[in-house]
């Protein structure tokens, strides 16, 4: 196969492999933005000032000579995003469709913008995540915030920041090229001569639209960006004041509840709500398969909702026991299973040629169950109509999103309708449908109030979707002296993301299958890369020793890719790998990997005590360009493998005929205190290398590193996640 | 039913069922929204103020039962603008990362301190094991009383 003709599979595959994430993310076209404010509302709502502005988009190209340019139409274009807005008094507000769900992007972004501007951090205000006031933004995922956004706005605010020099070199008729700006102020060396931005742009009321790439400041030039700059707003956490979704209130509001179906996929058949209704104040909603209901308190709603007799009828569905064996029937034949994309397939070589060359060969089969994101804030709304418009504050990561579904749902122009998301008690891939905002939404049309809906712990873990379960195949072949030759990966059903090898093998075929899942499913914390990780690292493991080779020394035998032997490398000397030989009471296991621009190697040591695992020590080794803020990131990365142990080692959704067995956290153990090991973070910050998000990455090599380490300690090889919900099985 | 709480030191006069959970009085009648829902059966510690001193899942206490004693919540612990010494540890351990575990955290790590100013590592974990961070940020926390049980006072 000619090169070429390599490079265009890549190039397609990796296309489909993003087509299918953006899939998973329920990706939606970019939309015109329509920026509703024209520039004297605008500066009403602000006071005077300068607002920076940009194509919608990414910002184009550099043209020669152009310079940000004065916008004299009074109305903005449709096509004109706002993203940044200098006051009179100093205030620099930034606008930007990302949404704070406890990743710190609050502060990171705010870092970035402080850095290009040269201006006091403590002067900048970020307005997050509003679909009337924010340029469009297809959702907070993906690890792209810090890649995407981050660059965006440093782009924004080194315009603004060239803007407001050209406005100085104008007023002191000067070479702008001449003009310092530093700490809020624009200085001339030459006859010192300075202005702070607040009176510069004095009485000033301009709209500046960009229209190149400025130059950025280089990583190693930084001052604010690159440091640990603590959380801005972290006194409104710990005092308990800062308003969630589900802490907010509007006049006259009702507390709204549903009556959930006895099963996925039931249809309610009857319904009588005669007793419910005689509650004083309950309005009861029924609009086909929804019912719900609404009332001053909260104890009167679930009262009502206890009163509801319903009679549902559901199909038979799948049980547990045959999960894996359903996933992959459903997915035989070209283009089966509920994926409108279709399966995603990479070949390199010839798997049958290679093998054919190999002096062993393994052929082993991975699973991994359904898992839940179980935020501690569970899915909120508060939706309020007012003159056939509609707002709804939810805890979402795809406000944009959420907005079409509401506007879809109620028939409305999607202008009718503006979604805001106050920063929120976390998501973790779980939030990136509207279903509290359209419950909400549905019980505030019928009862003419505004109503907020607190979804239950109960409801989260049952009406939620989760993290898709998933089989995977691999078959590999390996020469006597370590190489890789051959392998073959068949992902049924958990996703396409990482299921590509980071290792040198000539002979490849790798293919992601979509299925028919049982329960709902979507994306989470790193979509299918902590599965596409479990199996492939398990796997590299397991030829390891199959050939008597050290785990990490076989891996980087077969690997040429510097970032991630850099990380290896890392974090193998921290750890202090092969110092110590794996025992019957320890084990010590090595796993690794690359994706969405991070590079990860994760050393676990585990504990075993008659049958009970404990993982003691995690030594992770991350390495995402350069480090915006380091302690931001280091928290990242801890909660990463925190989260991660729970997939690990118990966390399993549990079902049976359309029914979920354990949906209460006395049932779905999630890691506490006691679970977590000591955990060493080794950061290698690239200054010289784009800085890459890091809210999924660190969590992929941790189940391959436990899994790894508790076969070296037992010789039993575990191949499905979680590894030891009961304990260690028996060796067999 | 009409019942008295004293709430962070004020007589507060609500109307309520008396087998409803203390925690949708505080939140809902009172405002106290620092207090917060994460589950509903005792099991994650969202919920957790202070009844005379000890820690309890509001979640689970029927207003009755609180009536006449004294209720702290996390908005009681800061005093005259200045916040709590484990308040204070936790922001500059940035000991969270969404924060909606993070009021009942800080009030079950003041109570554990008003108990025994000095716990080790081991008592922070044991103790606070009931409280849940869905982040993970459980090192960051346990750093966080450990810091602050130097400084620690009655709440």
């Amino acid at each position: 196969m000619s090169k070429e003709r390599n490079a265009l599979i890549d190039q397609n595959f990796r296309l489909n492999e993003e087509a299918v994430e953006d899939r998973d993310h329920g990706a939606i076209q970019r939309l015109a933005y329509g920026f509703e404010l024209d520039r004297r509302e605008f500066f009403k709502l602000l006071g005077g000032g300068v607002l920076v502005c940009a194509w919608a988009g990414p910002l184009r190209a550099q043209e020669s000579g152009a310079r940000a340019r004065e916008n004299s139409e009074d109305k903005l274009p449709q096509s004109i995003d706002g993203w940044l807005h200098i006051g009179e008094d100093g205030t620099v507000t930034v606008y930007t469709g990302k949404a704070e769900l406890g990743q710190n992007i609050r502060t990171s972004l705010s870092q970035q913008v402080a850095e290009e501007l040269r201006t006091p951090i403590s002067s900048i205000r970020l307005v997050m995540a509003d679909t009337t006031l924010t340029p469009f933004d297809m959702g907070t995922f993906g690890s792209r915030t810090t890649p995407i956004m981050g660059s965006q706005l440093r782009k924004v605010a080194a315009s603004a920041r060239d803007v407001l020099i050209q406005m100085a070199a104008a007023r002191w008729q000067v070479d702008a090229a001449k003009l310092v700006a530093a700490n809020g102020t624009i200085t001339d060396p030459a006859t010192r001569k300075s202005v702070s931005y607040p009176d510069l742009i004095k009485g000033q009321q301009l709209v500046k639209l960009i229209e190149n790439d400025p130059p950025l400041t280089p990583a190693e030039k930084w001052h604010v960006a690159g440091t640990p700059i603590p959380k801005l707003d972290g006194r409104a956490f710990v005092s308990g004041q800062h308003k969630y979704t589900s802490d907010m209130t509007r006049p006259g509001m009702l507390y709204g509840k549903v009556l959930r179906p006895s099963a996925f996929h039931a249809n309610l058949t009857s319904l009588d709500a005669s007793e419910a209704e005689k509650l004083p104040g309950v309005k009861v909603v029924r609009d086909g398969n929804f019912v719900g209901v609404a009332s001053p308190e909260q104890h009167t709603a679930t009262r009502a909702i206890s009163l509801l007799h319903a009679q549902w009828s559901a199909p038979q569905q799948p049980t547990e026991a045959e999960l894996f064996e359903y996933l992959k029937k459903s997915s035989s034949g070209e283009r089966r299973g509920n994926d409108q994309w279709g399966p995603s397939v990479y070949e390199l070589g010839s798997v049958k040629e290679g093998l054919a060359t190999a002096e062993k060969t393994l052929n082993q089969t991975y699973t991994v169950a359904y898992i839940a994101h179980v935020p501690l804030e569970p899915r909120a709304a508060l939706a309020e109509w007012q003159e056939g418009k509609l707002t709804v504050w939810t805890g979402t990561q795809r406000p944009f999103a959420v907005r079409d579904e509401l506007a879809q749902a109620f028939r409305i122009p999607s202008e009718q309708v503006r979604v805001i998301v106050p920063d929120t008690g976390s998501a973790y891939g779980g939030k990136h449908t509207g279903d509290a905002a359209l419950e909400a939404a549905r019980l505030a049309k019928a009862a003419g109030k505004p109503v907020k809906l607190v979804w239950t712990r109960e409801e989260e873990l049952t009406w939620a979707y989760f993290r898709p379960a998933g089989v995977i195949d691999v078959k590999s072949g390996v020469r006597g002296d370590g190489t890789l030759v051959a392998w073959q990966f068949d992902n049924y059903n958990s996703g396409p993301a990482a299921i590509r090898t980071p290792y040198n093998i000539p002979n490849q075929r790798i293919e992601y299958h979509p299925a028919d899942s049982p329960l709902r499913q979507g994306s989470y914390r790193g979509l299918a890369a902590p599965a596409n990780h479990f199996a492939r690292e398990g796997h590299m493991d397991e030829l390891a020793h199959m050939l008597g080779r050290d785990p990490l020394e076989f891996r980087l035998k077969n690997l040429t890719d510097q970032r991630l032997r850099a990380v290896f490398e890392a974090a193998a000397r921290k750890f202090g790998w092969g110092r110590e030989k794996s025992s019957a009471s320890r084990g010590f296991g090595i796993a690794g990997g690359a994706e969405k621009g991070g590079y990860v190697a994760t050393c676990a040591e585990v504990e075993l005590n008659q049958g009970e695992v404990r993982v003691s020590r995690v030594l992770e080794a991350f390495e995402c360009g350069a480090v915006v803020n380091p302690d931001g990131l280091r928290n990242q990365i801890s909660g990463a493998i925190v989260q991660g142990l729970g997939g690990a080692l118990f966390e399993a959704i549990q079902f049976d005929n359309g029914r979920i067995l354990n949906p209460h956290l006395a049932q779905y153990r999630v890691p506490r205190f006691s679970d977590v090991p000591q955990i060493e973070i080794e950061i290698l910050d690239r200054k010289d290398l784009p800085s890459a998000g890091a809210g999924e990455t660190p969590m992929v090599a941790l189940a391959p590193a436990i899994a790894n380490a508790i076969f070296a300690a037992t010789g039993i090889r575990l191949r499905s996640l979680p590894l030891v919900p009961e304990g260690l099985p028996k060796k067999g | 039913m009409p019942i008295t709480l004293l709430v962070n030191g004020a007589e507060r006069r609500v109307e309520a069922p008396s087998d409803q959970p203390l925690l949708y009085v505080l939140r809902e009648q009172l405002d106290l929204t620092g207090t917060k829902y994460g589950c509903g059966e005792g099991q994650c510690g969202a919920c957790t103020v202070l009844v005379d001193g000890r820690p309890v899942r509001s979640c689970r206490t029927p207003v009755s039962a609180a009536a006449g004693k004294k209720i702290t919540t996390i908005e009681g612990l800061e005093q005259d603008g200045k916040l709590h010494p484990v308040q204070q540890a936790f922001l500059d351990a940035e000991a969270f990362q969404c924060g909606y575990c993070t009021p009942a955290m800080i009030v079950a790590a003041a109570a554990l301190l008003n108990e025994n100013p000095s716990p080790s590592e081991q008592e922070i974990m044991r103790r606070m094991e009931g409280n849940l961070c869905r982040c993970g940020t459980y090192p960051r926390i346990v750093a966080a009383v450990r810091q602050a049980s130097s400084v620690a006072r009655k709440p």
